[in-house]
């Protein structure tokens, strides 16, 4: 049962280039033995935290999307755990809530191209049409009354 | 005028306003307020994701606490989204659990 992961991990600063590189080679090592594919890696560079974690007041976070099984996680979730250079992790199961994002948009694209079609318009938005500021009329507070009454 | 006795005391509100809140005696004008709307909703964000701190940060104002629906207007569905999303990022220190 493959499924989607993104796993964040948060490296300390003190860690040097090589021993970023290493740590993703390690993902992909399990990721080898373990049966899953790797989708995605990307390094946000180095960022301040939010708040202090023991006394690091920087990070690197790193970002890896993985298509795996769920015991495939827990071990590199286990791994991640031992090492030292790594401050923080997370592992976010994905694949169901993207399902519904996915969802939630084609329904909204298809509504809005039937309502143009009943409009008498193309399906799709022609380009330079609708743009705000012109005669549009995009104040939100028609339902405000002022003080006056 | 006044055709017949109405039922509530007082009666002098303008409709129905007269019932509960009677007693305290002084006529209160109506209060209108700029109607609130739900962020997502209204900018079509279907995605509310843990990563983007920029998108999350409005919504924990100074002490870092989660801003409560009736303020910010977000509807029930997205509160709930946003909450989740707050709280992963939370543990990524990508915002803050308190100010200090």
């Amino acid at each position: 049962m493959n499924r989607k992961y993104e796993l964040v991990y948060v490296v300390s600063p003190d860690a040097t280039e090589e021993q970023v590189t290493a740590l993703q080679t390690q993902v992909e090592d399990i990721l080898q033995r373990m049966g899953g594919t790797l989708e995605k890696t990307e390094n946000w560079g180095r960022r301040k935290l939010a708040y202090e974690i023991g006394r690091h007041k920087e990070g690197t976070y790193v970002l890896h999307v993985i298509l795996g099984t769920g015991e495939l996680m827990k071990e590199i979730d286990r791994r991640l755990k031992v090492f030292d250079t790594v401050i923080r992790h997370l592992v976010v199961r994905v694949d169901e809530e993207q399902a519904v994002i996915d969802r939630t948009r084609s329904k909204r694209t298809e509504t809005m191209r039937r309502r143009r079609v009943a409009r008498g318009l193309p399906p799709d938005r022609q380009p330079g049409e609708g743009q705000r500021g012109d005669a549009d009329d995009d104040r939100d507070d028609r339902f405000d009354m002022g003080d006056g009454i | 005028m006044n055709g017949r006795k109405s039922t509530g005391g007082g009666g002098r509100g303008r409709t129905g306003a007269a019932g509960a809140a009677g007693k305290d005696g002084q006529q209160r004008r109506p209060m209108f307020r700029r109607r609130k709307v739900c962020k997502f909703c209204s900018d079509k964000i279907d995605d509310i994701n843990y990563k983007d701190a920029k998108l999350l940060m409005p919504f924990v104002p100074e002490r870092a606490k989660v801003l409560p629906r009736r303020i910010s207007g977000t509807c029930a569905m997205h509160q709930r989204k946003l909450r989740t999303a707050i709280m992963r990022a939370r543990q990524l220190a990508l915002l803050p659990y308190t100010a200090e």
